[in-house]
């Protein structure tokens, strides 16, 4: 379908970026891969004014290693994080992830930032970045905040980043040793949103799991923490019974939707079935 | 005169298609690429609401937006507002409700078409139609088939007064013959199967320009249709054109499936309107639109009831359906169950069969022909009921198949449905695949499973499928009460430097019958592949046709172009005959040349025949100038593929999900043209069977609202989402038609649905599960395990 008209922005830098914003009003909107922006304003469920595509802001690009974080720019391609050495090595979680979203003409053109800053429930990546308690960088007219993961998703499709801000980069803690992680994903098709999607990192000592991340993609307006199976997993040995038996309150605090392929009770029932699954392979069990 | 390459032996290799290059690189002309200067874009606002009366349309509004030139309802469309025809009217009395190509103060269904503008451009037509005001005030909808037939029920047609559009019966055997048969059972099985409602999905949206050309009148139509001919006759019947006046091209098409086989609203509102303004217009859809107002497919309840012997022999078929029309009939909307009608007893013999069906109008989307054609519906049918009749008998179902089966020795065979089978070999392909797949192997291992009480259970699904192409005999048509005959048609001319144009009626949209058919008319003239071109797809260059549907295409129209090539050949021989001074019975004709039995020295080229045609110095007397020919051929009769589709299927007791493990198939098509193409099709029909067993459906809610209108919640699976098949063949050509071909265009589609919802219900037969709904989504497996669980305890 054809869009509604709208004028289009391309910013240098974050600044610009921000003036644009600003100087659009309340109906101007960032667009970096275009991968979600794009099919609303052909089915025109969006009619922004101004599109702000800052898709080329060296800035929000890159991704480098601080020593015991990884700091990754939001308009890094699902391609370019997937396939980088630092974030294979310190964030495996994240790679594992980013390699489910879509197809590959998605992941060349999608960006990591905008697949978060777009809110969107069933998205991959929302509830890894819960899981590893990432931290965002927002800039705006008043200058740079720092948000927490928690913070960050708000409700269905909004996140904290307002009207005239820009989401700059995400910082995702290492996790050190004995850390194992895994991205359980159910879907319909190879291509398709997650039905519910489980991000696990689990930290293993002598048999025994010690702590436990686990974040559920889908399961609510915004990716949750399983917090109720991250207490019940602590200290219980690395087995798939035991962890099976701890992930029986995955659902606990979940405000699971029903649609066409799954309802809530399914995917309820999902939760706690891939929790144990993504628990056991990031334990190794 | 040109180097003249030799001819090499064409038919059976597997030649790359000569389409791919501009197909694949999209170097070619779709109807929408086409660019006419002064063309009005059309917009066509549609209706958001399953039933409404329309009680305020003012398309006013849409005049002052930038770019518009005129805006039309059914008040302003006045006579020009044509209704869409149906052409099969398959019982006496079947209601057939009027269908207008804008809606007269009523809505039917989610996507009826309801206002028009005409623009300068796409996207200002697009933005125009928010001008236009137009107020709905609901009617109840009816969307259950079930209901709509209840007394009391809301009526899509008030004017009616009955949903019900026809109820058809087929007793071959005389009334009282299936309830005879039955008597003597030992055991009757009788299931519901839900046949459910798809969307084509074809990959280019429908399109259409028409535009005045000339000053004689003539006006074309450009439109993404597998049907030029047919449309042809249609546009003139329901737009008043004078017939000869109007020239339909179908450019490079899309993919169709029958989707594009039709004469759809958009195309008569196109025609109407270039017609009455003198000026080009042009119409293309969105994905969205497409989904709503492209016919849908399928949709049919399936009562049906098997009667056997307890040592397995069947006595006889008894099968009731209701078959959703949609919200009005289109081109042969009511016919779509008789087509399959016939295919019930499949390869089974049996001792009487017993059919009616119940036609049923509903406030949705119109269903008509999708890739195959009330034939899946038949075979899933057949194919699901013979599971369950070996699981009551205690029977290996490939075993009970094997019981029943028409032998290969027995061909002809003229079924208890009252066809007569050309010819098939059942024990051979089922050998074959049984061998690839493994069969014993994998029965084996899922002992194994069962025992442990694997979460993975391992499922094995079979399909002996058969199904019927070649459409049609013009009698056997006629007697359906079908209007139009079966016929198709095929010129061959020998250009002057011995290169070939072929003239088909068929119209290729994809598969690859240029190549193909160059292969046939290669080695019926002896001139290479390369030097013949196929003409195809526009009423002026190809004026007599039937087009493309129902596997006709080789199966008929192959025999069209064999007639006229051999036509050609017997011109060019008595040419030869004359200029070699011999008689015509004295030369052999092989690889493209005459030669003089006995005298092999003496020897003429067909290609230098043809330009002494050309020529025409020196032609024996009374033989006309030219080297062509032309052939209309009406088959003999239907065609009879067959084949044994195997899927193994892990079933996740877990999740619901399954998995294919491995899919193996023996198609025997008869004749192989072009085995690369043949295999090519198979792959695809097998994703569009295995989509309907576990991914797709069209969805509506009550108020008639269609849920699944983007490819975001009707899932159409892709590659990754698909095993890799095993595909292979067994060759009995058909006996009917002189090419030994059957036809390939729908085998995989018809023959994978029951293998694959067999092996879902094989895996999960020990829980107590005798059926998975489709699409067999995992939450549907889950849901239905649970169920049967619970069911047992």
């Amino acid at each position: 379908m054809i869009p509604s008209k709208f004028d289009y922005v391309r910013p240098n830098s974050v600044d610009e970026a921000v003036a644009a914003l600003k100087a659009g009003g309340e109906d101007s909107k960032v667009i970096t891969g275009g991968q979600s922006m794009l099919p609303l304003l052909r089915l025109r469920l969006a009619a922004p004014s101004v599109l702000v595509d800052c898709a080329r802001i060296d800035e929000m690009k890159g991704i480098k290693d601080n020593g015991d974080s990884v700091t990754i720019g939001a308009a890094s391609t699902h391609w370019d994080v997937l396939n980088n050495e630092i974030v294979k090595t310190h964030v495996k979680l994240l790679a594992d992830a980013t390699a489910t979203v879509a197809d590959p003409q998605v992941r060349h053109r999608g960006t990591f930032g905008g697949a978060l800053a777009h809110g969107d429930p069933a998205g991959d990546l929302p509830a890894v970045v819960v899981a590893l308690d990432a931290t965002f960088e927002i800039a705006g007219a008043k200058g740079r905040r720092q948000v927490t993961a928690k913070d960050f998703f708000v409700d269905y499709f909004t996140t904290a980043v307002g009207p005239d801000e820009i989401l700059v980069s995400v910082t995702i803690p290492k996790l050190g040793k004995g850390w194992g992680t895994c991205y359980e994903k159910f879907n319909r098709s190879a291509n398709g949103w997650a039905i519910v999607g489980v991000a696990a990192a689990v930290k293993v000592e002598g048999g025994k799991i010690t702590e436990a991340r686990i974040g559920l993609t889908n399961c609510a307006s915004v990716p949750v923490r399983a917090s109720s199976v991250e207490s019940a997993l602590k200290g219980v040995s690395a087995s798939a019974t035991e962890i099976e038996s701890a992930s029986q309150s995955a659902a606990d605090g979940t405000r699971a939707t029903s649609d066409l392929g799954a309802d809530k009770e399914y995917r309820e029932h999902l939760m706690r079935v891939l929790t144990a699954r993504a628990v056991s392979c990031a334990a190794g069990a | 005169m040109t180097e003249l390459a030799e001819h090499v032996a064409a038919v059976g290799r597997p030649l790359k298609r000569k389409e791919d290059a501009r197909l694949l690189t999209g170097k070619t002309q779709w109807t929408d690429n086409i660019q006419l200067a002064g063309a009005l874009h059309m917009a066509i606002l549609r209706s958001p609401m399953g039933h409404a009366k329309i009680t305020k349309l003012d398309v006013s509004g849409a005049l002052k937006y930038p770019g518009v030139e005129a805006a039309y309802g059914a008040d302003e469309l006045g006579d020009l507002n044509g209704s869409v025809p149906c052409v099969w009217p398959v019982t006496d009395d079947m209601v057939a409700p009027d269908f207008p190509a804008l809606a007269k103060g009523e809505v039917r269904h989610m996507g009826d078409c309801v206002a028009l503008v005409l623009a300068g451009t796409a996207a200002q037509a697009a933005d125009a139609l928010e001008g236009i005001v137009v107020e709905y005030s609901a009617l109840p909808a009816v969307i259950d088939m079930e209901e709509a037939i209840k007394d009391g029920s809301p009526l899509v047609h008030s004017d009616k007064g009955t949903n019900k559009c026809y109820t058809y019966k087929l007793q071959p055997q005389g009334d009282g013959a299936y309830e005879a048969a039955k008597a003597k059972a030992d055991v009757v099985v009788k299931r519901r199967f839900v046949n459910q409602r798809l969307i084509p999905a074809f990959m280019e949206p429908r399109a259409v320009v028409a535009s005045p050309m000339g000053t004689s009148g003539e006006l074309t139509i450009w439109s993404a249709t597998q049907v030029p001919h047919v449309l042809r006759v249609l546009l003139a019947l329901v737009t008043g054109v004078s017939e000869n006046k109007l020239r339909v091209v179908a450019p490079d098409v899309g993919g169709g499936f029958g989707g594009k086989l039709q004469c759809y609203r958009e195309e008569i509102l196109c025609v109407a309107l270039a017609n009455k303004l003198g000026r080009p217009i042009k119409w293309n859809e969105t994905r969205s639109e497409d989904m709503m107002a492209t016919h849908h497919g399928r949709d049919q309840l399936q009562d049906i009831e098997i009667a056997a012997t307890k040592d397995g022999k069947l006595l006889g078929l008894k099968v009731d359906l209701i078959a959703n029309m949609g919200a009005y009939l289109q081109i042969i909307t009511p016919g779509i169950p008789l087509l399959g009608m016939f295919m019930y007893p499949a390869i089974y013999k049996m001792d009487a069969y017993d059919f009616s069906c119940i036609g049923v109008f509903t406030n949705t989307t119109p269903t008509d022909a999708y890739r195959g054609a009330g034939r899946p519906e038949a075979t899933y049918a057949i194919e699901r009921i013979m599971d369950e009749l070996a699981h009551e008998l205690g029977m290996e179902p490939m075993e009970l198949r094997k019981k029943n089966w028409i032998k290969h020795e027995e061909f002809p065979y003229t079924t208890a449905a009252g066809l007569t089978y050309d010819s098939g070999n059942y024990e051979a392909a089922t050998d074959k695949a049984m061998a690839l797949f493994k069969y014993d192997e994998l029965r084996a291992e899922q002992v194994k499973r069962r025992a442990s009480g694997d979460k993975v259970q391992l499922g094995i699904g079979i399909s002996t499928f058969t199904e019927m192409c070649g459409l049609a005999p013009s009698r056997t048509l006629g007697a359906l009460k079908y209007v139009a005959g079966g016929w198709e048609h095929c010129t061959i001319r020998v250009l002057p430097t011995g290169k070939v144009e072929l003239v088909t009626g068929t119209s290729p949209h994809g598969q690859g019958h240029e190549t193909a058919w160059s292969q046939i008319a290669s080695d019926t003239l002896g001139i290479p592949v390369d030097d013949i071109e196929v003409i195809h797809g526009d009423t002026r260059t190809s004026p007599y046709g039937m087009d493309t549907y129902g596997s006709r295409s080789l199966a008929v129209g192959g025999q069209a172009i064999l007639r006229a090539g051999e036509k050609v050949v017997e011109k060019a021989r008595l040419i030869a005959a004359h200029q070699l001074e011999c008689s015509a019975n004295d030369l052999e004709f092989d690889n493209g040349v005459f030669r003089v039995k006995g005298d092999p020295s003496k020897e003429k080229a067909i290609q230098a025949v043809a330009f002494e045609a050309f020529s025409a110095h020196d032609l024996p007397d009374g033989l006309e100038p030219t080297l062509q020919a032309e052939s209309t051929v009406d088959p003999q009769d239907f065609s009879y593929p067959h084949g044994t589709h195997l899927c193994a299927m892990e079933v996740d007791t877990e999740t619901g999900k399954s998995t294919i493990r491995s899919y193996v198939c023996v198609d025997d098509i008869g004749i192989q043209i072009n085995p690369l193409i043949v295999e090519g099709q198979v792959h695809g029909g097998l994703a569009q069977g295995i989509a309907q067993a576990l991914y797709e459906g069209a969805v509506y809610d009550s108020d008639g609202q269609l849920l699944t209108a983007s490819f975001a919640d009707y899932l159409v699976p892709s590659a990754p989402d698909l095993p890799s098949f095993v595909t292979d063949h067994t060759i009995t050509p058909s006996t009917t038609n002189p090419l030994g071909t059957k036809g390939v265009g729908e085998a995989g589609a018809i023959a994978s649905t029951p293998a694959v919802i067999n092996a879902i219900v094989d895996a999960l037969r020990p829980y107590g599960v005798n059926d998975v709904p489709m699409p067999a989504l995992p939450m549907t497996v889950w849901r239905t395990l649970n169920a049967a669980r619970q069911g047992g305890k």
